[in-house]
């Protein structure tokens, strides 16, 4: 699919510039412009895709699916972790929708599900995983993270947190007022696809060719393997570091996909680099001080703390598997 | 006629209330803008995305900031 791309830039790097092939600056360079082009056009049709499909799951649709299947709570986790792959999160939504949703009875684990999944399976970390990493790495990503949210939401909602909630939440019910906003028609749809798509582009298109920068300059200078003593899959240490890390780089998710691919071919291994990136989505910092208005520290601890396990297992498990 | 910005200060909270000003002012139409920042005052709405747009106690817009054109008919719709 993306022959054409990795022609220009054999042509671009070696005969337009002149660079000689094999060279580091060569390899850099190549590197470079053919992931630059490469991951702008997967991210452009597949953001516009999956926006287009979520325009039909809005929060306030989601809702009313989990509260009717209040019944059978295991299903309510696995469609709630389901439903936060094709739902937008921003994190400044994340308190009105975690009041939205205890406010319509819905469980506080089956909300957890969907938290946790919302932001750490998201279309921009899936797209990238897929052009940097291939099916296989983005597949495993997507099925370890819904495992996650599905776990950590049925064990939260076991430990009857609910009176760790800020007391407030509870009391809002009696002024909800109705909301009729009508659907809107297939042209207003496309329109606001085209422009949540160009937006958040806008937004991260400068991490990401920053991070394909610092991958392509590692592409050159850095010899495969080079990272391996430090980062190899016989560091015990590495996956936790590698999820300390991760917490305060939330909004550069966008740069540090493309850097980890490189990483990776450098020696760090593959259940690190997976923990790492969860790391970098599911917990960010800003979310943890959004999300204590409505927690209170007892239980962000334990949210915190059972996300964090699962990413840990998750980078021990597939440290040992791959 | 009242308009309310709901939102907890994130970027495009605060596009929609200059965006509103704008329209505001093009239209000169007076009305009271004011942003709502409060979480439980936001949720009282029944408001799960932020930013939204209420018009005189209803709430006519959420999640998105709407284009200028749209601003300005809701702005007119209201009086």
């Amino acid at each position: 699919m993306f022959n054409w791309a990795q022609w220009l830039a054999d042509w671009l790097v070696y005969s337009v510039f002149g660079v000689q092939a094999g060279s580091k600056l060569g390899d850099a360079l190549n590197f470079f412009i053919f992931d630059t082009i490469k991951i702008f056009i997967l991210l452009l049709i597949l953001i516009y895709i999956i926006t287009f499909i979520r325009s039909f799951f809005p929060p306030e649709k989601i809702r009313e699916i989990l509260a009717r299947k209040k019944g059978n709570m295991f299903l309510g986790h696995v469609l709630a972790a389901l439903l936060g792959i094709v739902t937008p999160f921003c994190s400044c939504s994340a308190v009105p929708l975690f009041i939205g949703f205890v406010e319509a009875g819905i469980p506080l684990g089956i909300t957890f599900s969907y938290l946790i999944a919302a932001p750490m399976v998201n279309e921009v970390a899936l797209v990238l995983l897929y052009g940097m990493f291939g099916l296989k790495i983005a597949a495993i990503y997507l099925v370890a993270g819904e495992v996650i949210a599905i776990v950590s939401g049925i064990l939260i909602g076991r430990l009857n947190l609910e009176k760790h909630v800020e007391s407030y939440v509870y009391g809002l019910g009696g002024k909800n007022v109705d909301i009729n906003i009508p659907e809107p028609t297939m042209q207003e749809r496309l329109s606001d696809t085209w422009i949540f798509t160009r937006d958040l582009l806008k937004k991260i298109w400068l991490y990401v060719v920053i991070g394909i920068g610092i991958g392509g300059f590692m592409h050159g200078w850095v010899p495969a393997g080079a990272l391996a003593k430090y980062a190899g899959a016989n560091n015990p240490f590495a996956v936790f570091v590698a999820v300390v890390i991760g917490i305060p780089l939330y909004s550069n998710a966008a740069g540090v996909i493309p850097l980890v691919s490189e990483l990776t071919r450098a020696g760090v291994a593959m259940g690190t680099a997976l923990a790492f990136m969860m790391s970098v989505t599911a917990l960010s910092l800003p979310e943890m001080i959004i999300l204590r208005q409505v927690l209170r520290p007892k239980l962000l601890a334990v949210f915190v703390g059972i996300v964090g396990g699962g990413i840990l297992f998750t980078g021990y498990l597939f440290n040992y598997l791959l | 006629m009242h308009i309310k910005i709901l939102g907890q200060g994130c970027a495009k909270c605060e596009q929609l209330y200059k965006e509103v000003v704008k329209a505001d002012q093009a239209l000169q139409s007076g009305v009271e803008i004011t942003k709502v920042q409060d979480m439980k005052e936001i949720v009282s709405y029944g408001v799960m995305r932020t930013p939204a747009l209420v018009i005189n106690g209803e709430v006519k817009v959420v999640g998105k900031v709407p284009s200028a054109e749209e601003i300005r008919n809701l702005i007119k719709g209201g009086r």
